[in-house]
């Protein structure tokens, strides 16, 4: 059945980036307030389930022709990665390092080996259900 | 601290990553797996080296100190088991270099068995009980993929069975550890322990003891939970059932372990009466489950429940002597039972079928597989000098110097049925008439029987070096019997 | 607080016992499901339910809140989650092989096809 789709496709080309930026809100939010790579990770692939829903999945791997298992592996290096770091640095795992920085713009910014941990995080939420949607959802 | 103890977790961390960026090219695979886990083998033993020369290794993850932040701890029981863990991992992986199919190893095999590895060495080493959990779960997620990788009927129907069991599990144990924290306030084992023995012996802490039993017996096993096990470990092939059989339900049984000799101590005439009975009664479901089976997978699979019993029943009665006893066998067990799957995995390539019936006269044509599989056996039933005797001997010594005669006796007959169980494959199986296979030509007999002859090797070596190996267990068994060395460590007071 | 929560708890613990003892693989996917979240809200009650500040450095406040439940719970959550998602996979594509859901069809004599 061929269902008329012209108002979902339409409000997700604008609300898609509304998604994407709260979500990339609410993943810097993270470690002083409510937020982070998990979080932030669930609502971008919610966005990309949105585009899901109103497009088709050969679109959608047109737009974003990643391989998401590859995804999840790239996120787990990052994150890994990070926790051994301070290995090098004869601390133990995982151990997280910051600073405080004046940058342009932004000002007085606290800068966190966390954040990158969670980038990680992030990748590795977004491959993980985007796997599973993309599992169950293309054999139909 | 000491970054050491992260290794043994860190190195197949990492390189089950890493393999996922490989899945197309198999060679790059097993080449990278066999490496990490040599590799994984020397951390593990430079561990157990450290942990015997200095004692007690811990670490706090990211610098939180010992009660606020996730402990791992590495005594010499966790660092024998890890060392044990990398090996058969080793001999599997192995294994699995001609047996597996190019279909699986395409489909991360390699990868989630190295996640596996770090699910197992990770229980042993967390010092956390809720880490254990986690450890639990990354151990099972990958439990599950290897199940149920291949998607054979078989393996689609006993999965969903195995999945459900556990994910009931999960919830139990969180269930525990809630009622737990609640009594207590702290998730540090060590700490946990402390709390406690202020507690002293309350109604409530018995009831969260008898739930982890019920949480642990589930993974490892025990008597009236068993149930799962037959089935699940039916289905998948032979080196993950030698994964399977030597590593997950022995996590459990350190669990319980680890649990009721550092902080469930406190009513030993329930909690430890509850454990040794269900000991016993492990051991007989075992036995007759393992005489009744004509098919050489059950039998062997069967044998796991006894194991499980015998070495509960020597940390039930908790002395030094009993626990040194029981240390012995669940090593033992881990390196006799991964072989023995790796073996009939072989009997199976050759001739197709697991049905005894339809077996006979190997040995004509494979008289190295018939020995070494005669080797395992004898092991495995605890004939002396082989691996199998000291630790029952020590088990069942200190079980008739306690007084509990029936579950040394009955611990006693089982090492002549198991004997029995398994020596009617090598009859039925290896004597009679030699019969033609036919997949008998293409198999590459001599390539697997590598892996299980060098852990025969390891059997019969730690048979004869039981005198060498002696004060290293006894360390163990010494730190189970008195928490206090534990606790020390970990919270440096 | 508390004693609504344990009868909260109760009934989903009662809701999933319920839907896992059917014969519909969906339904007992749904009960494991009501079955964790129970374990979820237990663990949160057990930890106390309590007012307080948030338990950071430089914050003073009269009290502050445990932190620990809440952190327990994201991952065990997470865990959960990825169990489920998992379960519902195999689940499917063991309803395409084999062709039923139903539990009694599952069932299979002693490792035979």
């Amino acid at each position: 059945m061929k269902t008329n789709d012209v108002i979902l496709q339409t409000v997700t080309k604008f609300v898609l980036f509304v998604i994407i930026l709260f979500s990339i809100h609410l993943f810097f939010a993270g470690h002083y307030y409510p937020g982070g790579g998990f979080i932030g990770g669930l609502m971008t692939s919610g966005a990309i389930v949105l585009l899901l829903l109103a497009f088709d999945i050969k679109t959608v791997k047109m737009i974003l022709p990643f391989d998401y298992i590859k995804v999840v592996a790239v996120g787990l290096l990052i994150a890994i990665g990070t926790g051994a770091g301070a290995l090098f640095f004869n601390m133990p795992f995982l151990t997280h390092a910051y600073t405080y920085a004046y940058l342009p713009l932004l000002g007085k910014t606290s800068l966190h080996t966390a954040v990158l941990f969670d980038t990680g995080v992030f990748l590795v939420v977004i491959g993980v259900t985007m796997t599973i949607i993309q599992t169950i959802g293309e054999s139909e | 601290m000491n970054n050491l103890i992260i290794l043994p977790i860190l190195i197949p961390l990492i390189t089950g990553v890493v393999l996922i960026f490989f899945t197309k090219n198999i060679m790059a695979q097993r080449w990278i797996s066999a490496i990490s886990a040599l590799l994984t083998i020397i951390a593990s033993f430079m561990l157990a080296h450290q942990v015997y020369r200095n004692g007690i290794q811990t670490m706090d993850l990211s610098n939180w100190e010992a009660p606020y932040g996730i402990t791992l701890v590495s005594d010499m029981l966790s660092a024998l088991l890890v060392l044990t863990t990398s090996i058969i991992a080793f001999a599997a992986l192995f294994y699995s270099f001609k047996s597996i199919g190019e279909a699986r190893e395409r489909f991360f095999y390699y990868p989630v068995v190295n996640f596996l590895i770090v699910g197992v060495n990770g229980a042993f080493t967390t010092g956390d009980i809720f880490n254990l959990f986690v450890f639990f779960e990354v151990m099972l997620m990958s439990s599950y993929v290897l199940i149920v990788l291949g998607g054979t009927k078989i393996q689609l129907r006993e999965s969903i069975k195995y999945i459900l069991v556990n994910v009931i599990s999960s919830a139990l144990f969180v269930i525990a550890v809630a009622y737990l924290y609640s009594v207590v306030g702290t998730l540090n084992m060590a700490h946990i322990s402390v709390r406690l023995s202020e507690i002293g012996s309350a109604g409530i802490i018995t009831v969260i003891a008898v739930l982890f039993l019920i949480v642990f017996g589930l993974k490892g096993a025990i008597f009236p939970l068993y149930f799962w096990l037959p089935g699940s470990y039916y289905a998948p092939p032979a080196p993950v059932m030698a994964l399977f059989g030597a590593l997950l339900t022995k996590v459990g049984v350190y669990s319980i372990t680890r649990t009721y000799t550092l902080f469930f101590y406190h009513d030993v005439g329930y909690t430890h009466q509850l454990l040794q009975t269900l000991a016993v009664m492990t051991i007989i479901a075992g036995v007759i489950g393992a005489l009744a089976y004509t098919d050489i997978k059950k039998i062997i699979i069967y044998n796991i429940i006894v194991a499980v019993g015998v070495i509960l029943f020597g940390v039930s009665i908790l002395t030094p002597e009993s626990l040194t006893g029981s240390i012995f066998y669940l090593i033992h067990d881990m390196n006799i039972k991964a072989t023995l799957f790796l073996l009939i995995g072989i009997i199976i390539v050759i001739t197709g079928t697991s049905d005894l019936e339809k077996i006979s006269g190997l040995i004509n044509r494979y008289p190295a597989l018939g020995w070494t599989f005669f080797i395992a056996t004898a092991a495995l039933a605890g004939i002396p000098p082989l691996s199998g005797f000291a630790g029952k001997l020590m088990v069942v010594r200190s079980g008739f110097e306690t007084e509990n005669y029936i579950g040394a006796f009955v611990v006693l007959m089982s090492s002549l049925l198991v004997l029995f169980s398994v020596m009617r494959i090598f009859i039925r199986g290896f004597w009679g008439t030699p019969r033609a296979y036919k997949n008998e030509e293409r198999a590459p007999v001599k390539w697997l029987l590598v892996a299980p002859a060098i852990l025969t090797v390891f059997a019969v070596l730690y048979g004869f070096g039981t005198e060498a190996i002696y004060p290293v267990i006894s360390t163990a068994a010494e730190t189970l019997a008195n928490p206090e060395i534990y606790i020390n460590a970990v919270l440096k007071e | 607080m508390e004693i609504l929560m344990a009868f909260l708890i109760g009934i989903l613990f009662m809701t999933a016992t319920y839907l896992m003892l059917s014969k519909s693989l969906l339904r007992i996917i749904i009960g494991t499901g009501l079955l964790s979240h129970g374990a979820h809200l237990l663990l949160l009650t057990m930890g106390g339910l309590k007012r307080g500040a948030a338990p950071l450095l430089g914050e003073h406040a009269p009290s502050y809140a445990d932190p620990l439940p809440q952190a327990l719970i994201l991952t065990a959550i997470v865990i959960s989650f990825g169990v489920t998602a998992f379960f519902l996979v195999v689940a499917y594509r063991a309803y395409q092989e084999l062709g039923t859901d139903n539990m009694d069809h599952l069932r299979g004599k002693e490792g035979h096809e």
